[in-house]
């Protein structure tokens, strides 16, 4: 066995590395395959070794024969086996050649799954980077699916070496599984922010390319991005940023008003050309989303072409490209600000580079107008006959035609001259275009009669002279034009001068030497032609001319009688059977042109491209049915060789035609003879029939005419429209001439004296009138046309799957273990209302810091209980994330990774990423500092309005905290603690914003906003009390409250209060007491004194907030009522303490005893129908908001829920904790709303009303 | 995104292909053969970008190209990079090159595609920009060789095996080979 290892080893020292490949193959230039064959075989033995050095050396052999365009796929199972190496260096080596050659049909793919999960969590760096290097050129949906979770870990890898390729890699994840967008999009998020440039970068990277696919779902990232853009002075991010946002402005045009500033600085300021390029574009962009909205942009637009001009003159090639290729964006919505660099343009149409050439092209497109088309088409011209390339000419051509017929040949105002323009471009040789010109030719010849005559001589000379066209190669597709040429004579003969002539001409042998379908038409047209002949010979004493027309075409008919093309076979047949039918009348004299053009009789009109497709579905027809029933599947199948198909019938006839016998086959044919012979419609194709057409006489008798052909491409009679040119330029003096004729009259008579103004200013574009007067008849459509035009988008697109609103909270099903951070709950039906309402905790406020406690010592138990506690009103994504956790204990970096990133997400990103309406509308964006100090946010509405239990919501960030911490927690002391707190607190506040969000999001859902104005932020906290008497070195708290009913119990409200500490000591022993009214009492432990006061469960340090809660119960809610209370607590220095104490007023509006109740319309219906609700009213003068905000405003301030809106009128619900129904009917109608409500307690309702008056008279 | 790059010489003959987008080895020989038409037929003095190619890409995708000395460096590139960027990472990347081999040539691209491969996978990932710092790229692409180095790398490969055979364990060979009957002169091989 040794001796075999050695013997082994010993071979392996000849065996070539890739460097003696290269030189192999280097050596054997001539017979390089043979060679290479000779080293594949080679490489197949060694790949049979168990050497893996040796197996790797192949591979790598491999890679570089696949280059060679050598199918390696055979040796996948090969590349597997060095990729699982444990060596680096083969290990790459495989994957290279993975990455070469893998693909998603590579079966060996699903046996790597394992192998790149082990890679990817090697401790080595470079282990990792390689396998997602690969990975990122093979990935499959399975392997993207079944890696996801791997690849997110990494991306918070502590190298930014692994971070950055996990980032993008994500990107070619997200592509192949879609379904990982949701959930790995906030971490992909929190990398726009990560501390190196390398991963940030990234980052950016892959979010533009989702976001350049689906831009609307990237809008919330606008400000992000925003204050990326002007903070990073990384190129390569700045570029890809500034595309992004060229993308997204489209979307939103008040983005583009914010970003023109930055911009314009930009532009300024860059010295990178590539930044300023890009910069410009999305001006642009911007530009172009804000056409209408912004007065004063053009100097926007003046520095943008001011630019790309600078850009386009530079000596620079790519610039020069580049600077037209933006020039022509410009163009379509500010064609002026560009036409004045028309001769830049120009010039650039003489440049040496095609690429520059045909970009200027593309300019001269929008450059035109009635009074330099004829110029620019001139110029045109000429590049045409200079251009070497088939290409360039072509594309030369049609641009001349796409810019002479744009816009429905609005800038024609010649069509002699573009019919000659037509006629010139024919004689291009080789291009590819023909059916263009063709179909232009056509088209102007129908819908401008009054050019017919002219395009109908034209079109006679250009069919005299089709061997020029034709050329000796018949596959020159400029034959096309003898198609449109053939009909256009045909169909509007009467024009011809020389009928004769041209169907003489239309008659010649050649003509078989064209295709098909032209041929078809030649042979159509001619029967139209003989129709004008003999019309114009009717009446004529000497009908010779008839008649040899007629045999004219008896002679000519039958050569397409033979053709070999279906449809030519069957027009000839038939017309030369009518034209011998009509020979015989004419020898009798009868009088026959009237009946014949009869058969050509009535004008077509032209028809637009999309017509039948537009043609509405009649209705009641529904396409899909059928129309018999359809036979059962049996039948069908039993049925199918009998009836439908034929096929199987020779099959069977086949044996038996070998049966029959010599005799009979004669028999036969002689019989099938007979019949032929006897059936009128059976063209003979006998040569002695043929010979009796051609011995007639009369084919002498007909004049041919000889052209002169010396000069091939000058066509003779055909006009050049160089001519026109020269002819309009004079017609145009002329016209001016006399226009000033008579102004000069008009201002002798007036003696106005305002002298020479008009006089020598150039001719503006009104002045040119069109030589003749154009009718342009338009296409037509069919009744009924519906004007949308779908386009349809590919189905195979990949991006389309990641079309996915990334701001949705992720549900249940959506399995990633990541949770975003937004908590916001998804709409529960009233059904569900019930559940939630028998789950919600007695008593929230003294068991939510129980929790706490508990949960630090005992976080698993406690997460479990709680969890079963709250099962029901938890978030769904919560949940979906902690069964997640629970069940991948084999995942320890996923379980630590994950709450660290829901801790950090709130505290780094919500603030900026507020809500992008707030950021757009120009306030400031609130930063953590501001928030704080100033109002603590908004209220948990949206909580409410699901009907949750309110403390569930401060229960999540304290799970996670506690998962983060658990650890430390063991040995914390009080004062990390506190520090947690402190976070807690600032995190909470973000909460609240995200909730008063989530409550514009709410009302969204019910209906009442669809892509309106944005809603202001709302905020139901409002300032309680605050300590104004500033003794004592500015020791002072302050509260703010929002009061909320609780469902669980018909007479509990829970008050959650804000506590901060403004000051610089340490606040502590904090005890919270209220009066008790006879209606109202706070609920107290059991054992407590009716006058004690609570214990706020924590302790303050300097500058922190902390929110406790508060449960009271009430007897009767219908009147609003106020309760004094009283804080006390001790203000804790270094040195002293000192009591304090703060008085305040809790406010118990009837408002805060409504709960948002969802109801359906049927519901509500059914409810005013019953007549227990008593009525109410009240007007509002001088609201001046939109509808939709003061809805808005209504479901958020007092709880109701939109049932249903009918545009300016809304019906609205809500219910009391004691299940008092509100019904509330609004309208608006200039600035006077007026509400109509219902409910069954009419004090109740009294108030309410009052409340909402209060709330917008505030506003 | 990146859809391919391709570097071939002046001949056309390939020297290094990447391709972000699954293709046959016989449409990927097509798609070079077209470029490198395109490409060549172009003065050095024109522009750098490039519609068309009928077999890549399509009306979204430019061919971004610079020509260095006997070789041409092709990116096929989408809508969403931008051309000046582009030029500019061609740049990045041949200067990256040049660093890595002292001197970059054609016969260093010949006979190392591997390597030539390495480095551009500390540049472009997946059809997506991964890194533009040059000294970022080249400390990467350094550390990995002396990974590899360490390793004794794939060159190394026959010489290992001599090695084995020197640092085959004899004495625990069963008694009864025959060593003398092998009959190599090992030290005499290492020149291989």
């Amino acid at each position: 066995m040794a001796l075999k290892i050695v013997k082994g080893s010993i071979d392996r020292m000849f065996d070539k590395n890739l460097q003696d490949l290269v030189r192999g193959i280097r050596n054997h230039k001539e017979d390089e395959a043979k060679y290479i064959s000779t080293c594949i075989d080679e490489i197949k033995q060694e790949l049979k070794q168990d050497n893996i050095a040796v197996k790797a050396n192949a591979v790598c052999k491999l890679t570089y024969l696949q280059m060679l365009g050598y199918d390696v796929s055979w040796a996948a199972f090969n590349i597997v086996e060095v990729m699982s190496s444990s060596k680096f260096t083969y290990k790459r080596i495989g994957y290279l050649a993975a990455s070469q050659c893998f693909h998603e049909s590579t079966d060996v793919i699903m046996l790597t799954t394992n192998q790149i999960r082990k890679d990817l969590s090697s401790p080595n760096q470079y282990d990792t980077g390689v396998a997602l290097t690969g990975l990122s050129c093979f990935v499959t949906p399975d392997l993207a699916r079944d890696l996801a979770n791997d690849i997110m870990t990494l991306m918070s890898h502590t190298k930014p070496y692994i971070r950055k390729k996990a980032v993008l890699i994500m990107y070619k994840v997200f592509l192949k599984y879609p379904e990982s967008l949701r959930p790995a999009f906030p971490r992909l998020k929190e990398k726009l922010e990560d501390p190196d440039p390398g991963v940030q970068s990234a980052a950016v990277n892959v979010i533009c390319e989702l976001a350049r696919r689906n831009p609307k779902n990237y809008l919330s990232l606008a400000p992000l991005f925003f204050k990326l853009m002007t903070s990073s002075t990384n190129n390569w991010v700045l570029i890809k940023i500034i595309k992004l946002f060229g993308a997204l402005t489209p979307l939103e045009p008040r983005l583009g008003k914010k970003l023109i500033e930055p911009l314009t600085n930009l532009i300024h300021s860059t010295s990178a050309m590539s930044l300023l390029y890009e910069c410009v574009n999305t001006v642009i962009a911007v530009l172009i989303s804000l056409s209408s909205g912004m007065p004063n942009h053009s100097a926007s637009i003046q520095l943008c072409v001011q630019k790309l001009r600078i850009l386009i003159e530079d000596s620079d090639q790519n610039l020069k490209y580049l600077g037209l290729l933006a020039m022509s964006k410009i163009l379509k919505t500010h064609p002026k600000s560009v036409q004045s660099h028309k001769d830049l343009i120009l010039q650039c149409l003489d440049d040496k580079d095609e690429s520059i050439r045909l970009r200027a092209l593309d300019l001269l497109y929008g450059m035109v107008s009635k009074k330099n088309l004829m110029e620019i088409v001139k110029k045109l011209m000429l590049h045409v006959d200079k251009a070497e390339g088939t290409t360039y000419r072509d594309e030369l051509l049609t641009k001349i035609i796409d810019i002479c017929s744009q816009s429905n040949y609005q800038y024609i105002t010649n069509f002699e001259w573009y019919i000659s323009i037509l006629v010139e471009l024919t004689r291009l040789e080789g291009t590819r275009h023909g059916h263009l010109i063709a179909s232009q030719m056509l088209d102007v010849a129908i819908r401008v009669k009054a050019i017919r005559a002219f395009a109908v001589a034209q079109m006679a000379t250009l069919l005299d002279n089709a061997h020029l066209l034709t050329g000796n190669t018949q596959r020159n597709g400029i034959c096309e034009v003898l198609y449109a040429a053939a009909w256009i004579c045909g169909e509007f003969s009467e024009h011809l001068e020389n009928p004769l002539q041209t169907l003489e001409a239309m008659l010649r042998p050649k003509v078989a030497t064209l295709p098909g379908h032209i041929q078809a038409v030649y042979v159509q047209n001619a029967a139209k032609l003989f129709a004008t002949v003999l019309r114009s010979q009717e009446g004529n004493t000497d009908s010779t001319t008839a008649q040899e027309t007629s045999q004219l075409m008896i002679d000519r008919l039958p050569l397409f009688v033979q053709s070999a093309n279906l449809e030519v076979q069957e027009r000839a047949s038939c017309i030369l059977q009518l034209v011998k039918y009509i020979q015989k009348l004419q020898q009798k004299d009868v009088e026959v042109a009237e009946e014949v053009s009869a058969l050509f009789a009535g004008e077509l009109n032209p028809v637009a491209p999309k017509a039948q497709k537009k043609v509405p579905v009649p209705e009641g027809l529904d396409l899909d049915a059928w129309i018999n029933e359809p036979p059962s599947e049996s039948e069908s199948e039993d049925e199918k060789p009998k009836a439908i198909f034929t096929k199987e019938e020779p099959k069977h006839s086949r044996p038996r035609h070998t049966e029959v016998d010599e005799k009979e086959l004669a028999r036969r044919r002689e019989a099938r003879k007979q019949e032929q012979a006897n059936n009128p419609f059976y063209i003979k194709a006998s040569p002695s029939s043929q010979k009796v057409y051609q011995e007639t006489p009369g084919v002498e008798h007909i004049p041919v005419v000889q052209i002169d052909l010396s000069v091939p491409l000058k066509v003779p009679g055909l006009p050049m429209s160089d001519q026109y040119v020269k002819l309009e330029e004079e017609r145009r003096q002329k016209e001016r001439a006399e226009k000033k004729k008579k102004e000069k009259k008009k201002r002798k008579e007036k003696r106005s004296g305002r002298g020479k103004k008009h006089d020598s200013g150039p001719e503006s574009e009104e002045d040119i009138t069109p030589a003749h007067m154009v009718d342009i008849v338009t296409e037509e459509m069919p009744e009924n046309a519906l004007p949308s035009d779908d386009d349809d988008k590919d189905p195979n697109d990949p991006h389309k799957a990641l079309d996915i609103d990334l701001d949705k909270p992720l549900a249940d099903s959506e399995k990633l273990p990541v949770r975003s951070h937004r908590p916001t709950e998804a709409p529960k039906s009233p059904a569900e209302d019930g559940d939630t309402e028998s789950a919600a905790p007695q008593e929230p406020k003294k068991k939510s810091s129980k929790e706490k406690k508990e949960k630090k010592k005992d976080k698993d138990k406690d997460r479990k209980k709680s969890k079963e506690e709250k099962k029901k009103k938890k978030h769904k994504h919560e949940e979906g994330g902690e069964d997640l956790l629970g069940g991948q204990p084999d995942e320890p970096v996923v379980q630590s990774e994950e709450p660290n990133e829901e801790v950090a997400l709130p505290t780094s990103t919500s603030a900026e990423v507020s809500d992008l309406d707030f950021w757009l509308s120009n306030a400031p964006v609130p930063s953590n500092s501001q928030e704080a100090a100033t109002v603590a946010a908004a209220a948990p509405i949206p909580q409410a309005a699901s009907g949750a239990a309110p403390d569930s919501e401060p229960d999540e960030p304290k799970d996670t905290e506690v998962e983060t911490k658990s650890s430390k927690h063991k040995k914390k002391k009080q004062k990390k603690e506190k520090e947690e707190k402190e976070k807690k607190k600032k995190k909470k506040h973000h909460h609240h914003h995200h909730h008063s969000d989530g409550g514009g999001e709410e009302s969204v859902q019910n209906g009442t906003v669809e892509e309106e104005e944005p809603l202001p932020p709302m905020s139901n906290y409002c300032l309680l009390a605050e300590n104004s008497y500033i003794k004592m070195m500015m020791e002072d708290a302050d509260q703010v409250c929002d009061i909320q009913g609780n469902l669980q119990d018909g007479s509990q409200v829970v008050v959650s209060v804000i506590f901060e500490n403004k000051c610089n000591s340490f606040l502590k022993s904090m005890e919270f007491n209220v009066l008790d009214s006879l209606n109202s009492k706070l609920q107290r432990p059991e054992g407590a004194g009716p006058h004690d006061g609570l214990t706020v469960p924590f302790q303050l340090p300097p500058g922190v907030s902390n929110e406790a809660r508060f449960v009271f119960t009430v007897q009767s809610i219908v009147m609003p009522q106020k309760l004094k209370g009283t804080l006390t607590f001790i203000v804790k220095n270094e040195d002293s303490s000192t009591h304090e104490k703060l008085d305040f007023k809790l406010h118990f509006t009837c408002t805060s005893y409504l709960i948002t109740t969802p109801c359906y319309s049927d519901a509500f219906a059914k409810l005013l129908e019953s007549g227990d609700l008593k009525g109410s009213s009240v007007r509002l003068e001088g609201v001046n908001m939109p509808f939709h905000h003061l809805l808005a405003r209504i479901c958020f301030h007092h709880h109701f829920s939109v049932v249903e809106r009918i545009d300016s009128c809304a019906s609205m619900y809500s219910r009391s904790i004691q299940g008092h129904h509100v019904c509330l009917l609004v309208k608006t109608a200039d600035q006077t709303v007026s509400i109509d409500a219902k409910c069954d307690e009419p004090s109740l309702l009294g108030n309410v009303l009052d409340e909402i008056k209060q709330t917008f008279s505030q506003c | 995104m990146i859809k391919a790059i391709l570097i071939f010489n002046n001949h056309g003959k390939p020297r290094l292909i990447r391709f972000y987008q699954y293709f046959a080895e016989d449409l990927q020989q097509q798609i070079i053969r077209e470029t490198f038409h395109l490409v060549s037929k172009r003065d050095d003095n024109v522009c750098n970008f490039l519609e068309g190619g009928s077999l890549i890409g399509g009306s979204d995708y430019k061919l971004i190209y610079r020509h260095y000395a006997t070789l041409y460096f092709v990116f096929c590139v989408d809508s969403s990079e931008s051309e000046l960027g582009i030029l500019d990472l061609i740049q990045v990347f041949v200067e990256t090159l040049d660093k890595c081999f002292e001197n970059v040539c054609e016969l260093d691209l010949i006979f190392h595609m591997d390597k030539v491969h390495y480095i551009l996978q500390e540049v472009v990932m997946g059809g997506m920009v991964l890194e533009t710092n040059m000294n970022e790229i080249v400390a990467q692409v350094e550390l990995q060789n002396r990974m590899e180095k360490s390793e004794g790398g794939l060159s190394a490969a026959p010489a290992r095996a001599v090695s084995a055979v020197k640092n085959m364990n004899l004495p625990e060979i069963p008694r009864n080979i025959n060593i003398g009957d092998i009959n190599i002169k090992v030290p005499s091989l290492s020149p291989f």
